[in-house]
């Protein structure tokens, strides 16, 4: 039967191998030729629409690559489903945008703060996702299908 | 002196339970409601693992707290920074990064506050005459847990990279570190209620928390499928989150089989009740509900869905509520002095919130896969879908008050058996001091 000493060194080594490899995978994941982000596109207008996206806790509600609250719908590819008028539209309304009776909050945003969050979206839109983005917006991979 | 230290952290972990677990739906905005659900749940937890550490590390170390004082000091600022950020978010104050939502400002006082916790256990424990395996196991994921609250404070332009290093805090918190914990707290509480031998009870949890590294730490990669980063994770990640719930399996066996093996019949029934209940409830919501979607081939389906909020919703109330809940009741009567060790009001609390969650993890269970099904499978609306699904919601909200009425009745409990006499405290000096 196991002892307490060899108990002991399965818990540390398996913890540093584990957290070895941890650490190199994520170096692997963000070397150069790994980048399914499109990170030279982020520009300062897309920076600026993610602050917008955080200081309002967006994803309280929304879901963003599937992460977020469930409350309202996954914005991942939501330029392409909507255009960007209508997102524009819901962004800079000052009234509470309602359809279907689930309320959004009205922020009012400014014409220039709506098309940072929309840049913001856009570069979002382009993200590899390993096959989810054809998933999770069943309208735009709809969309998709007829380009093709 | 101790006594109060702990009676306060628990008072504010009951406030913090009774306001983050009650009245939730009707709060107008969600992402409000939202932000404060989770950040009450995180701050109740944190100061239940506190008050439990404050509790358990000077009886390991057979040494009482370094300074009391700073104890009183961190656990209220920790509160005040708590409260302090749920106001804030009523006036859209936060960051807005899922469950990382405290504002940048709060975070250095949160540092701060775990800083001089961190001090005054470690200090406890060098300075105590012995050094235990639970002890250092416990605060071991203390420590960890406060370094990893870091890489969620870094800025990041790219919310691809932003949202991998949040899971660096979110994942290795609750499926790594916090599981050390957890873990150090069941020890504890089987040595004392089951009287089974330390050396084995300590060589079983050192088993138990390298399983949990083992696949927790390399499991990360479930959270990494589909947000935009290399397809690797979802072979590293498949393989280390499927081995997740043999921790959990290893920990539900392992209380079952102590409390069998146990010559001791500790009169307190309630802490038992919980302690196993804990080891079990945490199984199956961490490691079977959590298997269950974190094949990537059914994440791709569900990532993003209810099916989440039922996971999540067992797994936090069997891993994290039901053991601060279990050395509740182990500590109470102890520090009281009261021989409150059973009841009826004990068990119908412990069966009705058991009972309660149960249905509301149902009821997002089958909102979720309905949800996955009709929006992700057939392309329906996202509203659409939710009028379809809004039923499971009802059912949702009657478990819920269930459930509410299991925490109440336990609240009920712990202030009327709370609050300590005269008689009391010097029995508990005496034991500590």
């Amino acid at each position: 039967m196991l002892s307490k000493q060899q108990a002991r060194a399965f818990f540390l080594g398996g913890t540093l191998v584990t957290f070895l490899i941890f650490i190199g995978l994520t170096i692997y994941s963000f070397s150069d030729g790994n980048d399914q982000t499109n990170y030279e596109n982020i520009t300062e207008q897309v920076v600026r629409g993610k602050v917008i996206w955080e200081e309002n806790n967006c994803m309280g509600c929304h879901t963003i690559l599937g992460e977020g609250a469930y409350y309202a719908p996954e914005l991942t590819k939501v330029i392409e489903r909507r255009g960007e008028g209508y997102v524009k539209a819901v962004l800079m309304t000052p009234v509470p945008w309602a359809p279907n009776e689930r309320k959004m909050v009205a922020y009012g945003f400014s014409e220039e703060e709506a098309m940072d969050v929309i840049a913001f979206f856009n570069w979002i839109g382009q993200i590899d996702l390993n096959g989810f983005e054809r998933i999770v917006s069943p309208l735009a991979k709809d969309k998709q299908l007829t380009n093709n | 002196m101790l006594l109060l230290v702990l009676q306060i952290t628990y008072g504010f972990i009951m406030g913090f339970a009774r306001i983050g677990m009650d009245g939730l739906h009707d709060f107008i905005p969600f992402n409000t409601a939202r932000a404060v659900h989770t950040n009450l749940l995180v701050v109740w937890l944190l100061s239940g693992f506190m008050g439990a550490a404050y509790y358990i590390i000077p009886e390991e170390a057979q040494r009482e707290l370094v300074s009391v004082k700073l104890a009183y000091v961190q656990l209220i600022s920790l509160a005040a920074v708590g409260v302090a950020a749920i106001v804030g978010y009523h006036f859209n104050w936060w960051e807005g990064r899922k469950f990382l939502e405290i504002p940048r400002q709060l975070d250095y006082l949160v540092v701060l506050n775990v800083l001089l916790f961190l001090a005054l256990i470690l200090l406890t424990l060098f300075k105590g005459k012995r050094k235990t395996t639970t002890a250092l196991v416990l605060s071991m994921g203390l420590l960890f847990a406060a370094l990893l609250y870091i890489p969620g404070m870094l800025p990041f332009d790219s919310q691809v990279t932003d949202s991998f290093f949040r899971w660096w805090v979110v994942h290795l918190w609750v499926e790594g570190v916090w599981e050390l914990i957890m873990g150090g707290i069941l020890a504890f509480l089987l040595i004392k209620l089951t009287g089974v031998d330390r050396e084995v009870i300590e060589k079983w949890l050192y088993v138990i928390v390298g399983l949990t590294f083992l696949s927790g730490v390399l499991g990360t990669g479930h959270h990494y499928y589909y947000i935009g980063v290399n397809k690797i994770w979802l072979i590293v990640g498949g393989i280390f989150s499927a081995l997740e719930p043999l921790a959990f399996l290893a920990m539900a066996l392992f209380a079952v089989n102590m409390y069998r093996k146990g010559e001791k019949k500790h009169p307190n029934k309630i802490a038992l009740f919980w302690t196993l209940g804990a080891a079990i409830v945490s199984f199956v919501g961490a490691g079977l509900l959590g298997f269950a979607h974190t094949l990537p081939q059914t994440n791709l389906y569900t990532h993003g869905t209810l099916v989440t909020a039922m996971h999540g919703h067992l797994a936090f109330w069997g891993a994290y509520a039901m053991i601060v809940l279990a050395i509740i009741s182990y500590s109470l009567p102890n520090m009281t002095g009261r021989k409150f060790y059973d009841g009826v009001r004990g068990r119908v609390a412990f069966w009705t919130a058991n009972i309660g969650m149960i249905g509301m993890t149902m009821a997002f269970g089958v909102a979720g896969v309905a949800q996955v099904y009709l929006e992700r499978k057939f392309g329906m609306e996202f509203m659409a879908v939710q009028k379809e699904i809004s039923i499971h919601f009802v059912v949702l909200i009657l478990c819920a008050s269930l459930f509410a009425i299991g925490i109440l009745t336990y609240i009920y409990d712990f202030y009327k058996h709370g609050r300590p006499t005269d008689e009391a405290m010097e029995t508990v000096d005496s034991t500590f001091l």
